[in-house]
C-alpha cells in the first residue's frame, strides 16, 4: 500500500458472500483511521454511483457490507462494479464531524474507573488525562442505535473484557475494553469497564436520530459532577440539542 | 370517543409490526419488521390494506381486544390458533373465528386469541390499519430500543390503539386459500461470509444434524441446540455487519439464526445464511420446533428468491369471496348472520 501524497490505492481484498442479498467488501490490513476512511470512499463511491438495486451499504471495521436486491442487480455485476470502484480508491480521513463531548468521571458514575487504574498501573487521575487527551476516530456504529465504536485507546489502557459482565449500565455509561472506547447510548448490558458518564444523547429515539457517524472525530471534554448534572437536566429536557447539528 | 382497539389482555408478547427500516442500519438501528413478512402481508391484502402496513404481531399466546369503533374488519393470519368472539367484556357464549379469513367485529364486541400452534407468530390486521406515527419510516416496535410501534413497548393491559377507520367497508368477508404459513421442517441456505473458519466436519454437522428451536430464542435470533460446530475454540474476529438469516456460531459452538430485531453488527462468524426465499419461513419457528438445514447455490436461492417474491405480489389472486350462506349458516354463527344481512342492506 502506498502513502502518497494523495492518498490514493488500491486496496487488497476480499468479496464474501452473505446470502443472496448482501455481499461483504472485506479489506485486508491493519485496522485504523486510514482503512476506515477507505471504507468510508467506497460507500461514498457506491453511493455516488446510484447502482440501481444497491439498498444499503454499512461500514465495520474492515468491511462494508452492501444489501442489494439480486433480481434487479446480478451479484455478478455487482462484484464487477465493486471491482472497479476498488481502483485508486482515495481515502481521506479528515471528512467526518468533530465533536467535543463532555464527560464526567466521577467515582459515582465511574464504577469501574478505580479497578482500571489499578489494573493499568495509573492513578484515576492518570486514566483520565490519558483517556481524554487524545482524538478518537468512529471506526462503526452497532450493537445499539447511535452507537459509537472509537479508537484508538491509548495501549496502556487496553484491557480485555470484564470475565462477568454486569446486567445494566445506565444510557451515557462511557466505558473502555481492548483498543477502543464507547458511550452506551441506551441501558444496556455490558462487559465493558466503565469509567464515567456523558450527558449528551447520542441516540435520540423520539425523533430517531443518531448523534455520531463512521468517520467522525471525538474529543472528550472532562466536567465536574456538577457540571454533569446540569448538562444532564439540560439534555432530559431537550435544552442540550446537539442532534439536529450533524444532520 | 375515536376508534380504537382496547387491549383487555396483552398475551405473551403482541407488538405492532410491518416490515421493518431498512436504511438506517450504518447508525446501528437494525431494520425490525414482522419475524414472518409473508404472514403480515397476507394479512394486510385479506384486509384490503397495503401490504407493508402495520398489523399486531401476536406470540404463542393471544390477546383479548375490544371493539371501540363501529365495527372493524379484521383477519388472522400466521400459526393457527382458537379465536373466539364474544358479544361484550362479560358474555360467555362465543362465536368462533377462523384464521385465513376476514370477519366484521361491531362495537363492543371482544376477540380472544388463544395459544398458538404450528407456529410462533400470527399477525392480527385491520382494515385501514391503525393510526400510529411512524420512526425513522416505520411502526415497528423495536423493543430493545424501546422505540417504534405503540409507545416502543409490547402491549399491556388498558392500551388502546387507535384506528385509522371509524367503521368496515361495505362489502363480503373473504378468505385466503392455497397459501400455507406454518412453520418448515427444513431451511435452505447457502455458506456463509466465514465458512473458511470451519472444517469439513463442522459444515457437514450443520447441513446433516437436526436441531431444536432453544429457550432464549427471541425476535432477535434464534438459538438452536444440536450438534455443537465449534468446542472450546476462541472464534471472535473483528466485528462487522451482519446480513439476515446468517447463522453465527458462538465460541460455545452454539449456532443462532438471526432475524428481524438482529443487531447490526457482531463478532461471531457466520457459517452459512438461510436464504432470502426462506427468511419468513425461519421467522415463524416455534421454541422447542426440531429443523433442518439443507445447502443450496447461491443460483438456486436466487431462483427461490424470484419465486418467492412472485409467490407475495400474487397474494391477491388467493383471496377468495364468502357468499353469505357459505360464512353464516354454520352452527355457532346465528347472530353474525344477523348482523350481516342487516349490514349487507345498509
Amino acid at each position: 500500500m502506498t502513502a502518497g501524497s494523495q492518498g490514493r490505492t488500491t486496496p487488497r481484498y476480499r468479496l464474501l458472500t452473505a446470502g443472496d442479498t448482501a455481499l461483504a467488501v472485506e479489506f485486508e490490513g491493519e485496522v485504523n483511521p486510514r482503512l476506515g476512511a477507505m471504507i468510508l470512499a467506497l460507500a461514498n463511491r457506491l453511493s455516488n454511483e446510484k447502482l440501481e438495486g444497491v439498498t444499503e451499504t454499512i461500514p465495520a471495521f474492515r468491511s462494508l457490507l452492501v444489501h442489494y436486491e439480486p433480481l434487479v442487480l446480478s451479484p455478478e455485476r455487482l462484484s464487477a462494479r465493486l471491482s472497479e470502484l476498488m481502483q485508486d480508491l482515495e481515502g481521506r480521513e479528515q471528512v467526518g464531524n468533530c465533536w467535543r463531548i463532555p464527560v464526567c468521571y466521577d467515582p459515582s458514575v465511574a464504577p469501574d474507573l478505580a479497578e482500571v487504574a489499578a489494573r493499568t498501573g495509573f492513578s484515576c487521575a492518570q486514566v483520565i488525562e490519558r483517556h481524554s487527551a487524545i482524538l478518537y476516530y468512529v471506526y462503526m456504529l452497532g450493537f445499539l442505535p447511535g452507537q459509537a465504536y472509537m479508537g484508538d485507546l491509548p495501549a496502556e489502557l487496553a484491557l480485555p473484557r470484564r470475565a462477568s459482565p454486569r446486567t445494566k449500565v445506565p444510557a451515557g455509561s462511557l466505558a473502555i475494553a481492548t483498543n477502543m472506547t464507547c458511550i452506551f447510548p441506551l441501558e444496556t448490558p455490558c462487559g465493558w469497564h466503565v469509567i464515567g458518564r456523558s450527558p449528551v444523547t447520542l441516540w435520540d429515539r423520539r425523533r430517531g436520530r443518531a448523534l455520531l457517524r463512521a468517520g467522525d472525530r471525538v474529543h472528550f471534554s472532562p466536567v465536574s459532577l456538577h457540571e454533569y448534572e446540569h448538562l444532564a437536566a439540560q439534555a432530559a429536557s431537550g435544552l442540550l440539542d446537539t442532534t439536529g447539528a450533524a444532520a | 370517543m375515536s376508534p380504537a382497539l382496547r387491549i383487555l389482555s396483552p398475551g405473551l408478547l403482541t407488538t405492532v409490526q410491518d416490515l421493518g427500516r431498512p436504511g438506517y442500519q450504518s447508525l446501528g438501528i437494525p431494520v425490525g419488521g414482522a419475524l414472518d413478512p409473508a404472514a403480515l402481508r397476507a394479512a394486510n391484502v385479506l384486509v384490503g390494506n397495503a401490504t407493508d402496513s402495520g398489523a399486531l404481531e401476536i406470540a404463542y399466546i393471544g390477546p383479548t381486544l375490544q371493539v371501540e369503533a363501529d365495527d372493524v374488519r379484521l383477519a388472522c393470519v400466521g400459526a393457527d390458533a382458537p379465536i373466539e368472539v364474544f358479544a361484550n367484556a362479560e358474555a360467555r357464549g362465543s362465536r368462533r373465528l377462523r384464521t385465513m379469513r376476514t370477519a366484521r367485529l361491531r362495537r363492543g364486541e371482544v376477540i380472544r386469541v388463544g395459544s398458538l400452534a404450528r407456529g410462533a407468530v400470527l399477525y392480527l390486521a385491520v382494515e385501514g390499519g391503525f393510526e400510529i406515527e411512524p420512526v425513522l419510516g416505520s411502526v415497528s416496535t423495536y423493543l430493545r430500543g424501546r422505540f417504534g410501534g405503540w409507545e416502543g413497548r409490547a402491549l399491556v393491559s388498558g392500551d388502546r390503539l387507535p384506528l385509522r377507520r371509524t367503521k368496515a367497508s361495505e362489502r363480503v368477508e373473504c378468505e385466503l386459500q392455497g397459501v400455507d404459513f406454518t412453520a418448515p421442517a427444513t431451511v435452505r441456505a447457502t455458506l456463509g461470509p466465514q465458512a473458511d473458519r470451519f472444517s469439513e466436519r463442522e459444515i457437514a454437522a450443520l447441513f446433516a444434524g437436526e436441531f431444536t428451536v432453544a429457550t432464549g430464542s427471541d425476535r432477535m435470533g434464534l438459538r438452536l441446540s444440536g450438534p455443537l460446530l465449534r468446542q472450546g475454540q476462541r472464534c471472535e474476529m473483528v466485528s462487522e455487519a451482519v446480513a439476515p438469516g446468517s447463522i453465527q456460531v458462538t465460541g460455545g459452538g452454539e449456532p443462532i439464526v438471526l432475524l428481524a430485531d438482529r443487531q447490526t453488527t457482531g463478532g461471531y462468524p457466520k457459517i452459512a445464511t438461510v436464504i432470502s426465499a426462506d427468511l419468513a419461513a425461519v421467522g415463524r419457528l416455534p421454541i422447542g420446533a426440531k429443523i433442518k438445514f439443507a445447502p443450496v447455490s447461491i443460483d438456486l436461492a436466487l431462483a427461490l428468491r424470484r419465486q418467492h417474491v412472485a409467490e407475495l405480489d400474487d397474494l391477491h389472486s388467493h383471496v377468495v369471496g364468502i357468499r353469505l350462506e357459505q360464512a353464516d349458516l354454520r352452527p355457532g354463527l346465528y347472530q353474525n348472520l344477523i348482523s350481516g344481512v342487516v349490514d349487507a342492506r345498509a
